[in-house]
Formats: C-alpha cells, sequence, structure tokens
C-alpha cells in the first residue's frame, strides 16, 4: 500500500490533496446548522447531474416529442418516474439548499474579507443556477414551459436599440418554438453544468485556501498552537465528513418524503398548467414563474414603464441581482457575525429578508392594486438595505467579539 | 429557536393548504378518489371505454399497461376494453378523424391522459355531474364548471338508469380512473415510499450514533481546545 501511494505521489500529489482538502483541513469546531447547506449543495449538485444523465438518454429536445418523450419517461421507462422525480423536486431542493446558504453568509458576515471572492464566485453560480433552472424548466414543453420562456426572453426585447435583434438571436427564430427548445437543451445539458461543475472547484479552492468562517466570525488561523495547527480548529476527516452524513440522510428523508409522497408540491414544485402541452395560441390565465425566481419577478413588475419601455422594470430586476456582488464592501461594520452586531442591524437585515421572501410571494400572485403597491414597499426596501448598509453597518454599539469561539 | 420554529411550521401549512394555480371561482366538490381501490378502477376503466373513449383519446396510456395494473388478463382487456386498438401494446388513441371531430364538436376533444394532474380531480368530478339543460346550446345541454362546453352530456343515460348515488359512484370512479391515467407511477410511489422513508430513518439514527461516537473526541478527547 505505501509502495503503491509512493508510486502516484511521486507522480500526482494525491497525499497531499486529500490531506490539504480533508485530513488537515482545520475547521472552525463551532459550525451550527447554518453550516449544513455547503455540503448538502454539493451532494444536490451530484445529483442533478447523474440524473440529468440518464434523462437525457430518453428526452427529445424536439417540438414536436419533447412533451411525450417527459410522459414516456414517466411510464415506459424502468423507474423513470423515480429519476424524472429527483430530478424536478431536486431542482427545487437545490433552491432551498442555496438560499439557506446565502442566508448563513449573511447571518455570520461570511462574504467580508478575506472571503470576498469566494463570495462573488457563489454568486456567479447562483445567477448560473437561475438560467440554468429557467431553461430546464423550459424542455419538458408545457404550457407554462412555453409561457414562462416567452415572458422571460422577451424582457431582453426592451432593452433599446438592440432589443428586437437581440430576442431573435436569442429565440433562434421569431418567437420560442423548435430552435429555442433545441439551445436551451444544449445550453441546459453542457455548457452551464461545466461552467457550475469548474466554478464549485474554484469556489471551495478558494474556501479552502482562507478557511471556514464560523458563527463566531473569528479567524480561528490567528490562534495557533506550537504545531501550527488552529487551536480551536478540527480536522474535516473525520468529524466533519461523518456530522455531514447524518445531514445528509436526513436531508434525503424528506426529499424522498417530498419524491414519494407529492412531487408536485400543489404546484410549487411541478406546475399544474405543465402537464398541457405548450400551445403558442392559448394564452394560460395566470403565468407565474417557478418560485425560486419569484422574487426578481416581483421587482419586474414593480417597476412602471418609462416611456412605455419595460426596460426600466428589466435593468431593477437584474440590479436587484446585480447588487450581492457589492456587499462585501458595502458592509463597513468592524464586525462580521450577527452574534456581537448592533441592535439596530439586527432589525434592517430582518427587514431585508422579510422584504425578500414577501416579494417572493407576491411573484405568484396575480397584479392587483393592493400587491403592486406592496411590491413597491418591498422593492424600495430590498435596494434599501444594499444603498444605506455603508451607513447603518456602523451605527450602534456592536459587541466585544470574544477571542476564542464560543460552544 | 422556537420562534423560528413555529415560523417553518406556519409557512409549511400555508404552502400545503393554498393551491397557487386554483384559479376556478367554481365550487368544485371533492372528489374521494383512491387509487388503491382496485374494483373502482376497473368499473373507471369501463366506463371511460364505453362512455368518453370513443371521442378522447388517452395516449399516453398502454391498453397492456392497464391490464398489468388493474390486474386484468390481457384477453380480457383485448375483449372488453379494446375498441380502437388492434394490439395491446398500443397506445389508446381514439378512431374519429380529426376533420370530423372540427366539424362535429367545434374541435378536436382534448387528449385526457393527463387531465387529472392539469385540472385536478375535484374538477373532471365536478364537471361530469354539472350538465344542465339549455336549449341554446347545440346539443341542448351546458355546464356549471366549463361554461359553454362543447361536449354533450355524455353520461345522460348512465344518470338516467342510476339513482343520484350510483351515478356519483360511477362519476368517482370514472374520475379515479383518469387520476390513476394522469400517473400511472402513484400506484407504485406510495406503495413504495414508506420503506423507502423507513429505510433512511433507520440508517440517520445510525449514522447520528456513529457520529456521536466519533465525536467524543472533540467534546472530551484528543480534540479539546489545546491549551
Amino acid at each position: 500500500m505505501n509502495n503503491k501511494q509512493s508510486w502516484i505521489d511521486q507522480r500526482f500529489p494525491l497525499t497531499k490533496v486529500i490531506n490539504e482538502h480533508l485530513a488537515e483541513y482545520y475547521t472552525p469546531r463551532n459550525f451550527n446548522f447554518w453550516y449544513f447547506f455547503g455540503g448538502l449543495a454539493v451532494v444536490m449538485l451530484i445529483m442533478q447531474l447523474v440524473t440529468g444523465i440518464f434523462l437525457t438518454m430518453h428526452y427529445k429536445p424536439d417540438a414536436e416529442y419533447a412533451f411525450a418523450s417527459v410522459e414516456y419517461i414517466m411510464r415506459d421507462v424502468e423507474w423513470g418516474w423515480f429519476i424524472r422525480y429527483m430530478h424536478s423536486t431536486g431542482a427545487s431542493a437545490f433552491f432551498v439548499i442555496i438560499y439557506l446558504h446565502m442566508m448563513r453568509a449573511l447571518l455570520y458576515g461570511s462574504y467580508k474579507g478575506p472571503r470576498e471572492l469566494i463570495w462573488i464566485l457563489g454568486m456567479v453560480l447562483y445567477i448560473l443556477l437561475l438560467a440554468e433552472a429557467f431553461m430546464g424548466y423550459v424542455l419538458p414543453w408545457g404550457q407554462m414551459s412555453f409561457w414562462g420562456a416567452q415572458v422571460i426572453i422577451s424582457l431582453f426585447g426592451s432593452v433599446p436599440i438592440v432589443g428586437p435583434d437581440l430576442l431573435i438571436w436569442i429565440l433562434g427564430d421569431y418567437a420560442v418554438g423548435d430552435a429555442t427548445l433545441n439551445r436551451f437543451f444544449s445550453l441546459h445539458v453542457v455548457v452551464i453544468p461545466l461552467i457550475l461543475v469548474v466554478l464549485v472547484f474554484l469556489h471551495i479552492v478558494a474556501l479552502h485556501h482562507v478557511g471556514s468562517n464560523n458563527p463566531d466570525g473569528i479567524e480561528i488561523k490567528k490562534n495557533k498552537d506550537a504545531d501550527g495547527i488552529p487551536k480551536d480548529g478540527i480536522p474535516f476527516h473525520p468529524y466533519f465528513t461523518i456530522k455531514d452524513s447524518v445531514v445528509v440522510v436526513g436531508f434525503l428523508w424528506i426529499f424522498c418524503a417530498v419524491v414519494f409522497y407529492a412531487p408536485a408540491l400543489n404546484g410549487y414544485f411541478l406546475e399544474a398548467p405543465n402537464f398541457i402541452e405548450a400551445n403558442p395560441l392559448k394564452t394560460p390565465e395566470h403565468i407565474a414563474p417557478l418560485w425560486y425566481l419569484t422574487p426578481y419577478y416581483s421587482v419586474l413588475r414593480a417597476i412602471p414603464p418609462l416611456f412605455g419601455s419595460q426596460f426600466p422594470g428589466v435593468l431593477g430586476m437584474f440590479a436587484a441581482l446585480g447588487v450581492f456582488f457589492l456587499l462585501p464592501w458595502l458592509d463597513r461594520s468592524p464586525v462580521k457575525s450577527i452574534r456581537y452586531r448592533s441592535p439596530i442591524y439586527k432589525w434592517i437585515l430582518g427587514a431585508f429578508v422579510v422584504s425578500f421572501i414577501m416579494l417572493g410571494w407576491l411573484g405568484v400572485q396575480p397584479v392587483t392594486p393592493l400587491y403592486v403597491l406592496l411590491a413597491r414597499i418591498f422593492t424600495t426596501l430590498y435596494f434599501s438595505f444594499f444603498i444605506l448598509m455603508p451607513w447603518f453597518s456602523t451605527l450602534g454599539k456592536t459587541k466585544e467579539v470574544p477571542e476564542r469561539v464560543t460552544g | 429557536m422556537r420562534i423560528k420554529l413555529k415560523l417553518i411550521v406556519g409557512l409549511s401549512v400555508l404552502l400545503f393548504s393554498v393551491n397557487i394555480f386554483a384559479a376556478s371561482k367554481v365550487h368544485l366538490d371533492h372528489a374521494n378518489t383512491d387509487i388503491f381501490d382496485e374494483a373502482s378502477l376497473q368499473n373507471g376503466a369501463k366506463l371511460f371505454m364505453n362512455y368518453c373513449s370513443g371521442c378522447h383519446e388517452i395516449s399516453l396510456m398502454r391498453y397492456n399497461r392497464i391490464a398489468k395494473d388493474l390486474n386484468l388478463t390481457e384477453e380480457h382487456v383485448a375483449k372488453n376494453l379494446m375498441f380502437a386498438g388492434n394490439k395491446v401494446g398500443e397506445a389508446i388513441t381514439t378512431a374519429m378523424p380529426e376533420d370530423g371531430a372540427a366539424k362535429w364538436f367545434g374541435g378536436v376533444p382534448p387528449d385526457l391522459s393527463l387531465v387529472s394532474r392539469s385540472k385536478g380531480t375535484d374538477w373532471i368530478y365536478t364537471y361530469l355531474r354539472s350538465f344542465y339543460d339549455d336549449e341554446e346550446r347545440i346539443f341542448g345541454v351546458n355546464n356549471k364548471v366549463l361554461v359553454n362546453a362543447s361536449m354533450p352530456d355524455i353520461l345522460w343515460s348512465l344518470r338516467e338508469s342510476q339513482s343520484e348515488e350510483e351515478f356519483d359512484q360511477s362519476v368517482l370512479d370514472i374520475t379515479n380512473f383518469l387520476d390513476y391515467v394522469g400517473e400511472p407511477a402513484k400506484l407504485i410511489r406510495l406503495k413504495l415510499g414508506k420503506w423507502v422513508l423507513l429505510f433512511l430513518g433507520i440508517l440517520f439514527i445510525l449514522a447520528y450514533m456513529l457520529k456521536k461516537e466519533y465525536w467524543k473526541d472533540v467534546k472530551y478527547g484528543i480534540w479539546r481546545p489545546r491549551d
């Protein structure tokens, strides 16, 4: 064994990589619930890749056959229904996990120096994942696939001057159709997954270089023992590999409960109109994107058109995503963790989370004057959180951060 | 923490109780379907093939799949339920020509393979029981659920020959059958689910015990804070 290992190690840094990332990667001992979701996101990515490969074996990316081929998977392919439900439930589960993962960063200031690059890579991953999910939802070619695509893609047509040409370039046709379906298939199964995998790798490399943050927001590397090991760190393997295994099994329990007992989750994971084949001549009564896109859809609808153009809303929607990138530089608080921040900061962060959830809820509701007003209020709150952050993050009295991690 | 838990429970209740696409304004009666009721499914299949399949396809379904799932022999299905097809492995389509359908009904009657998933079982159950006389309409009937439906009241003879309760049961059987047709895999997943969850539950306990054992090091042993 030793001989063999050294043979490999002479040619490839296997032991070194294993030590750096697992056996000698020192992780803060005080991780809590909020630290479950990074590992779960990796599990989810693998699950989507594997189930996706099997779906691709049977799916037909053709406007004529796509819808029926999905039902063929559901009925005639051995265990096809299970693979498909894992993939469709997986998409929503992935976003639940990612949103909680991002919430962790907000709570404990994980985006602050020296982890700015991890945050930026994470944000790029998040946006790519939104694009991946959106294109994936078009593939079953149901009514919501078609009309959702129609609504979202037409936004690009509102860009001044180049809009109409841009729209045709994206669609590959004058309307959503076979050409659009085919290119979305290509992007969904090849291009975006490839970039996602590479970026996840970089996200983890960057994390393991600077080390993990923790609920106290303390740099454990500042307190090392004589051997150069952080006093509050424990090796990732076996302690967190074993702990994360428990988390993964617990997660799979909830996941399987949905897959086996409520795969459509009352229209939230699989929308009822999407069981009707795409029909360009028949607009559904109510078009709503899937839940993970709805906060941004709400922002889009909240911003009134200017000179008859929807462009301001489109800009607002992308700004709502883009503004996240600036977070490491907007936050000027001397402390990282919510545990030691000022009371006023806690309230404002709470208001932001409520705004985000409310915008998500409003995004699936029909447009009424009251809802438009609410969407405008929450959109304002949403952007105020970022714009005013350099000011309010320095307000109030922060608590003293301890030398060593607690708990 | 307790407040957080309450919030999570509250949100999940909201999630399950409000169907965001329940757009219909008409009150729908609840269809108490049970796809494990084999007799009901068999009767529903018989009624569907006799009354509905002349116009409506369920083209995503095969005759022999019905035989297998409903515990019928393929010969029985071929003899009693197969009116349009030739082979039991075929999809259940209708013999009605499309241009004829357009002329007679103003459009091709929809494929009902997935109607239970797009409209829901309550809708089907209520729709089929909501025809009323209306001389204005071409077939002399209208529908409370789907106003100006272009479908005739095809079940009228059944309604006249049966008591109200019997008729409701017949419609429920058809609804039940369509629920099965919408997702045959439901028969598998609902049966299998509890075993999967039981397995994962046991695995969770074992994994948790293993974690406890390993983390003793952190609590009492070698990975205590090194001061």
